[in-house]
C-alpha cells in the first residue's frame, strides 16, 4: 500500500505519503494565500525524498474540509485528477479529523473540540470523544454562539487558537498534517472500512443575490 | 500530419467548463459542461457557483474529450491551460487540474493566456492565422481590439473598452426589457424581426477626439435604458424588437467600425472575430459588408468556438509547442489580470522570450 495524502482546506498545505505501516515523507507549509502554487511541487518534493515515482500509489487521500472554498478545491481537483490517471481510489476526509487524530498523544484526554478559522469571524468546528471518534456533524459558526456547546472542553486547531474567550483552554496542533490524515486513513482502511468520497465540505452557501430589479436610470 | 502535437486544453476563466484536444491546427474534441443556467436567476455569473461548479465537471468533461477525440491521454504531447484572466476561483480549478493531469501523465504543462486562445482558436477554423492578425474580441467578460503579429509571443492590445464589455451591455438591456440571462441570443433573435433604424442611440467614443480604437457601451446602456422608461412612465407600449434593432444596430456598427479603421490605420488585411458577442448574427454580416469594402479578409470561426471552451485553449497551447516555447513550471498561478501581453507564463529556468512593447495594463474588465 502507498498512500498520497493531501489538504488544502486550511492555511496549511500539507502532503504525505504513507506505506502502510508508517508515514515516509512529509511536506507541510503554512500559506494562506498560495495553494495553488505550492501544492504540485510539495508533492513532486514529497515522491522525491521517498525516491518514488506518483504511478506507485495506490491511493489517494484527500481533505475534504470544511475549509475556505478557493484553497480548498485546489487539494480536491487535484486528488480527483490524480486519481483519473492513475485509476486508483481518491478517499476523502474530513479536515477536523486529521486535526482530532493528530491531537491523539498531545496530552489530550476525553471529549474535546476541534476548531479551525472559517474567517469572517467564524469557526468551522465539531466535537470528539476521542481523537478517532467525532461526535457532532462539522459546522460552521461565531465562536460566541457556541460558547454553551463546548464549554469546558479542551479545544485544538487555529480555530481554538484564535478565540480564547470561546476556548479558554485551546492547545496545539495548529493546524491539520497530510500525515494524520494518512495515518488515519491507513489505520481504517486496515480495518476494513469504507472511505467516503472525496466531496468538498463547504457549509456555505455562495454569496449571491437575485437582483431584484434593475436600478431605474431616469432622473426624479 | 502525424508529427503535429497532440494537445488537451483546459478552460475554467468563466462559467464553461471547458476540455478540448487538437493535433496541430485540427480540431478533435471541444467537451463543454456549463454552469450558465446556474447563474440565470442571478442575472449574471456567480464565481463561487461557477468555481463549484468546475470541481464537478472536469473530471468528467476530461474523460468526455478523450472519448471524442479517440486518444489515449499517453499519446498527448503537452497540457494546456489558462492561467488567466478571468474569474480568480474559477481559474484556479483549471489550473489545479492541468498541473496535476500533466504532473501524474509526465507531459509539459503550458499555462496560456485566454484573450490569445480566443484569437488562436480560428486556426481549427480557418487554418493557420496570418501574420499580423487583427483580432476584435468581444464577449461578456471582453471588449478588445488587440494586433498578433506571432499568437505565441507577440499579442498588442490596441484598445479596450473604458466602461462595459459589449455583452455586458446585451445583459444589462434584455434585463431592462425582461428577456431574461444570457442577453446576447435573445437580444438578437428579438432584432431580426425590428427595425434597427428605428430609434438613433448614442455610438460612444465615436468623435473626432476620441480615443480611435477604445470603446464604451455605459452611456449607450443608460440612454436606451431611459429611453424604455420613457415609453413606459407614458404608458406606452414598448417596441421591444424595435429596442433590440436598435440597440444592437448602435453596438455592432461601433465595433465594426473601429475593428475596420485599426486594420486600416496599421495596414493589416485580416481581421478576426471572437468572444460570445461574435456569435451575434448582425454584428457578422456588418463585419464582412466593411471588410469587403475595405479589402479585408474577415475570419469568424464557428459560434461555439467563439464562446469560451478547451478547444481554444489545446490551439493555443498546440502553437507553443510547435514553436518550441518554454513550458509552465509546477508552481504555475492563476492570475485573474494576466496582461494579453503575456501570451503564455513560462517557467522561471526559461529566458522571457516576450517582446514587451506595450503597456501591461489588464484588458479583462
Ligand atoms: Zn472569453
Amino acid at each position: 500500500m502507498l498512500l498520497l495524502a493531501l489538504d488544502t482546506a486550511t492555511p496549511a498545505v500539507t502532503v504525505a505519503l504513507h506505506d502502510g505501516t508508517s508515514v515516509i515523507a512529509s511536506s507541510s507549509q503554512v500559506d494562506a494565500r498560495r495553494h495553488g502554487e505550492l501544492l504540485l511541487p510539495a508533492v513532486d518534493r514529497v515522491l522525491a525524498e521517498a525516491d518514488l515515482k506518483l504511478d506507485a500509489v495506490t491511493g489517494i487521500v484527500v481533505g475534504v474540509g470544511p475549509g475556505p472554498y478557493t484553497g480548498l478545491r485546489v487539494g480536491l481537483m487535484t486528488a480527483d485528477t490524480f486519481g483519473l490517471v492513475l485509476g486508483v481510489p481518491v478517499h476523502g476526509l474530513c479536515t477536523l479529523d486529521g486535526l482530532a487524530y493528530a491531537a491523539d498523544g498531545t496530552g489530550v484526554e476525553g471529549p474535546f473540540v476541534v476548531a479551525t478559522d472559517a474567517r469572517r469571524k467564524e469557526v468551522y468546528w465539531a466535537r470528539y470523544d476521542d481523537p478517532r471518534t467525532r461526535v457532532s456533524e462539522p459546522a460552521v459558526d461565531r465562536p460566541a454562539e457556541i460558547a454553551e456547546a463546548v464549554a469546558g472542553l479542551p479545544a485544538v486547531g487555529a480555530g481554538a487558537l484564535l478565540y480564547p474567550d470561546t476556548f479558554p483552554d485551546a492547545r496545539a496542533p495548529e493546524h491539520v498534517s497530510a500525515a494524520a490524515l494518512a495515518s488515519l486513513a491507513a489505520e481504517r482502511l486496515a480495518a476494513g472500512e469504507e472511505l467516503a468520497a472525496p466531496r468538498p465540505l463547504y457549509l456555505r452557501r455562495p454569496d449571491a443575490q437575485v437582483p431584484k430589479n434593475y436600478k431605474v436610470v431616469t432622473p426624479k | 500530419m502525424a508529427d503535429e502535437p497532440l494537445v488537451l486544453g483546459i478552460e475554467t476563466s468563466c462559467d464553461e467548463t471547458g476540455v478540448g484536444i487538437v493535433r496541430g491546427t485540427t480540431l478533435l474534441a471541444d467537451a463543454i459542461a456549463s454552469s450558465v443556467d446556474e447563474h440565470a436567476r442571478f442575472g449574471g455569473v456567480v464565481p463561487e457557483v461557477a468555481s463549484r461548479a468546475h470541481l464537478e465537471a472536469m473530471v468528467p468533461t476530461i474523460d468526455r474529450a478523450l472519448k471524442d477525440a479517440g486518444v489515449s491521454a499517453r499519446d498527448l504531447d503537452g497540457i494546456a491551460v489558462t492561467a488567466g484572466p478571468g474569474l480568480a476561483g474559477a481559474l484556479l480549478v483549471g489550473v489545479s487540474a492541468a498541473k496535476a493531469y500533466a504532473y501524474a501523465l509526465g507531459k509539459p504543462l503550458y499555462g496560456v493566456n485566454h484573450l490569445a486562445s480566443h484569437i488562436c482558436v480560428d486556426q481549427l477554423e480557418h487554418g493557420p492565422l496570418p501574420e499580423p492578425t487583427m483580432a476584435l474580441l468581444v464577449s461578456g467578460g471582453h471588449s478588445s481590439l488587440l494586433l498578433s503579429t506571432d499568437i505565441t509571443s507577440d499579442v498588442r492590445p490596441m484598445g479596450a473598452t473604458i466602461d462595459d464589455a459589449a455583452g455586458e451591455a446585451f445583459d444589462k438591456i434584455a434585463r431592462v426589457l425582461d428577456l431574461g440571462f444570457p442577453g446576447g441570443p435573445v437580444i438578437d433573435r428579438y432584432a431580426k424581426e425590428g427595425d434597427p433604424s428605428a430609434i438613433a442611440f448614442p455610438r460612444g467614443l465615436t468623435g473626432p477626439r476620441d480615443a480611435a480604437y477604445d470603446f464604451s457601451f455605459s452611456g449607450l446602456k443608460t440612454a436606451v435604458a431611459r429611453w424604455i422608461e420613457a415609453k413606459r412612465a407614458a404608458g406606452e407600449e414598448v417596441p421591444v424588437r424595435d429596442v433590440a434593432a436598435s440597440f444592437q444596430e448602435a453596438v455592432v456598427d461601433v465595433l465594426t467600425r473601429k475593428a475596420v479603421r485599426a486594420c486600416k490605420d496599421q495596414g493589416v488585411d485580416h481581421l478576426m472575430i471572437g468572444g460570445g458577442v461574435a456569435a451575434n448574427s448582425r454584428l457578422r454580416v456588418l463585419a464582412q459588408e466593411r471588410c469587403e469594402a475595405a479589402g479585408i479578409r474577415l475570419r469568424v470561426p464557428r459560434p461555439k468556438l467563439c464562446t469560451d471552451n478547451g478547444a481554444m485553449v489545446a490551439a493555443l497551447g498546440a502553437e507553443m509547442v510547435s514553436r518550441n516555447r518554454a513550458a509552465s513550471d509546477w508552481d504555475l498561478s492563476a492570475d485573474s489580470s494576466l496582461p494579453v501581453t503575456e501570451t503564455h507564463v513560462p517557467g522561471h529556468g526559461h529566458s522571457h522570450d516576450h517582446v514587451h512593447e506595450v503597456s501591461k495594463e489588464n484588458l479583462y474588465s
